[in-house]
């Protein structure tokens, strides 16, 4: 089986690890580019979401590039995602591609599907090599998520240097490569040593904190919210988000060990929204809310275009932004959406905090 | 005496516009000049104009924005580049502190700014849509064959506005067309797709957003009194239209250069009126250093390379801030 699935932020880096420890080839789709963006548009329906037209481009590159396999995520509720896995399956076969899908339902969707590609992909392994590959990804995944909180909490002070940068992209590349657990964590190590070390080399600055909210794959790939936590590190603003590939592990699979990502969602979103709407529609509620209770400067949601779960969401929102006074930029984005319109709106929103904290700051020193 | 003056500029997509501000923030010059596609061109053109006024007199800053901010302010020196809507909502709350809502519509965007207790806390821009911009109702006054200068006057003439569809400007023209070949008075017409428009703009870019007076309109578009007119039907308040309205981005560029320079008291690092008699060429080429190979554009003054962008490892960008210092 030569194995292939979609990408979403860091994704393919732990994803890759599983399947090769399950003793499968892997044939990781392309980095999302221009050409990602135009076979998924040109082969998904219209009306579709963004992240389902990247999938299906991201599937048809890496078929082309030699796969028989296909692993997909599905879902349950009201989002569209539950059924896109067997829409693309569909699209493919018409496109005339020879290869077999396998679906990743959670397990609140039924087990069918998910028993059997489960016994597809690991009856080559032992069930040793079973729980170090799992063992292997759970890590990757977790420390990705950590090394990207640390870069966000740290690059905004330490840029325009650029060695911080440098630093992250060769903290990701190592990831990617190293297979044993305890050199991951000695990487890590190393990572948090070299950033801590650079923050302290520079001159304390003041800098916002923006939350980023919004659906899963727009918040996680940058390649399709332009860069947007770089574009923010860049804006001296800290950028904060709840949302991780390992927190959707522990809610969405392993939610019985992990209840408490339910209950805070539930918890902070009733007020507002106190019923499941799909997708991360409540949890868009529920971290705007924490993000007014902590004070934050602003949040920024985003959203495929005619994503119905954040739509919902999104018509509650300004209440929550009266109630807290809490700037919230909305993007809304699609393979139309231009780099340019994007840039001006995000200055002039982080402008917008920072006037807003500057005439705040002013007012509490004359009282 | 010697005035100490800031230069704002505002490189649009249809206008270039500059604007002179004494200490106090008083306009003193001001110029609307159509970009034509060319904006060093226009800017050049611009400096030249205010060159007697620059030279007499100290200047103190250049701020720059719009949509041709990026490149202008490389080739000006200018010390400092800003968004327009940072640059509209600080001349809209110059120009009158009581302001709440802050419409502009300008020759391809428009956008709505909401001001409360003297700071912007919210805006909008158009997404999907340019229906009700400059280069639309440009377009529109073409084919009706009556000048844009009288497109206001018209609307206002009218009694029955008739109804045209405004969700998308492609179904609003052949609407037009068609109440045109049904015999309505131009007008009628006029006033009618001045209303689509103020409609498309309230649903799209107003679109739950709370509009209170005092609203100010601004943008190359506030010169159309049938666009006033039909805000101030749709809204139920007065609309009001500033002195300065098609020059209130490069206002607010100079008004923002202006805090900043008070604040941090730098010298400009503008490049002075030389730049108006300068050869200026832009350079693209594909930078093989690494294997990034990033498309790396540069700006040449005369023979001296500015100027560089669009490159991952800085190493372009550093080469503009070693020439201004």
């Amino acid at each position: 089986m030569r194995v292939t699935f979609p990408h979403m932020g860091q994704l393919s880096i732990p994803v890759k690890a599983l399947f090769e420890g399950l003793g499968h080839e892997v044939v990781v789709p392309p980095v999302t580019n221009k050409f990602t963006f135009e076979l998924g548009s040109k082969y998904a329906p219209e009306f579709a979401c963004l992240p389902f037209k990247i999938n299906l481009g991201n599937f048809i590159e890496a078929l082309e590039a030699g796969a028989d396999t296909v692993v997909m995520g599905g879902g349950v509720g009201p989002c569209r995602f539950g059924y896109y896995a067997q829409v693309q399956r569909e699209i493919l076969q018409d496109l005339g591609y020879n290869f077999q899908l396998l679906l990743l339902d959670p397990p609140g969707a039924g087990t069918k599907e998910l028993s059997k590609a489960i016994k597809l992909l690991a009856e080559a392994a032992s069930p040793g090599r079973i729980l170090s590959a799992l063992r292997l990804a759970w890590v990757k995944t977790r420390l990705l998520d950590e090394g990207n909180r640390l870069y966000r909490m740290q690059a905004p002070y330490i840029l325009p240097d650029n060695t911080v940068r440098q630093i992250y992209g060769d903290f990701l590349d190592q990831i990617d490569r190293e297979n044993r657990v305890n050199r991951l964590l000695k990487i890590y190590s190393t990572f948090t040593v070299k950033i801590n070390q650079l923050r302290k080399e520079v001159k304390p600055k003041p800098v916002l904190r923006v939350k980023i909210i919004g659906e899963i794959y727009m918040v996680l790939e940058p390649k399709v919210n332009f860069d947007l936590e770089d574009r923010l590190s860049e804006l001296g603003v800290e950028a904060h988000r709840q949302i991780s590939m390992s927190g959707w592990v522990e809610e969405h699979l392993f939610g019985v060990f992990f209840p408490h990502h339910a209950k805070r969602r539930k918890c902070l979103a009733k007020p507002y929204l106190s019923a499941f709407v799909g997708g991360h529609g409540q949890e868009t509620v529920a971290e705007t809310v924490d993000a007014g209770v902590n004070k934050y400067d602003g949040v920024i949601q985003v959203l495929p275009f005619t994503c119905m779960p954040e739509i919902v969401a999104q018509s509650v929102l300004p209440e929550i932004s009266r109630d807290f006074a809490l700037p919230i930029l909305y993007l809304v984005l699609d393979e139309h959406s231009a780099e340019a319109g994007i840039h001006t709106r995000l200055e002039a929103f982080v402008d917008l905090m920072a006037r807003k904290k500057r005439a705040r700051d002013l007012r509490a020193k004359i009282m | 005496m010697k005035k100490r003056l800031y230069l704002g500029v505002d490189v649009g997509s249809v206008s270039t516009n500059l604007v002179v501000i004494n200490e106090q923030g008083d306009v003193l010059e001001k110029l609307y000049l159509r970009s034509e596609g060319n904006p060093i061109k226009s800017v050049q053109k611009g400096l030249a104009h205010l060159g007697e006024t620059i030279a007499k007199h100290t200047l103190l800053g250049v701020g720059v924005t719009g949509s041709g901010r990026q490149l202008i302010g490389r080739i000006l020196g200018a010390d400092l580049v800003k968004n327009e809507i940072t640059a509209h909502g600080m001349a809209g709350l110059f120009t009158d502190p009581t302001v709440k809502t802050i419409i502009e519509i300008g020759g391809q965007d428009s956008k709505l700014i909401l001001v409360r207790q003297g700071t912007v806390v919210d805006f909008a821009m158009n997404t999907v849509c340019a229906a009700g911009t400059g280069s639309f109702l440009d377009q529109q006054a073409g084919r009706l064959n009556i000048s844009i200068g009288d497109f206001g006057a018209i609307a206002l003439r009218s009694k029955y506005p008739v109804r045209i569809a405004g969700r998308c400007s492609v179904f609003a023209e052949s609407d037009m067309i068609h109440k045109q070949q049904m015999g309505y008075p131009l007008e009628d017409i006029v006033a009618g797709l001045c209303e689509a428009l103020v409609r498309n703009y309230l649903n799209n870019v107003g679109k739950g957003k709370e509009i209170l007076p005092t609203a100010l309109f601004q943008g190359g578009v506030a010169a159309n009194a049938g666009i006033k007119a039909a805000f101030e039907k749709e809204l139920g308040f007065a609309v009001k239209v500033p002195e300065h309205f098609e020059v209130m981005g490069a206002l607010g560029a100079a008004l923002l250069v202006r805090e900043s320079k008070m604040e941090n008291g730098e010298e400009t690092s503008f490049r002075g009126l030389r730049l108006c008699e300068a050869e200026i060429a832009i350079d693209s080429f594909t930078c093989s250093d690494c294997p990034n190979h990033c498309e790396v554009v540069t700006v040449l003054i005369g023979q001296e390379r500015i100027s560089g962008w669009g490159d991952r490892c800085g190493k372009w960008q550093h080469l503009a801030k070693e020439a201004t210092g």
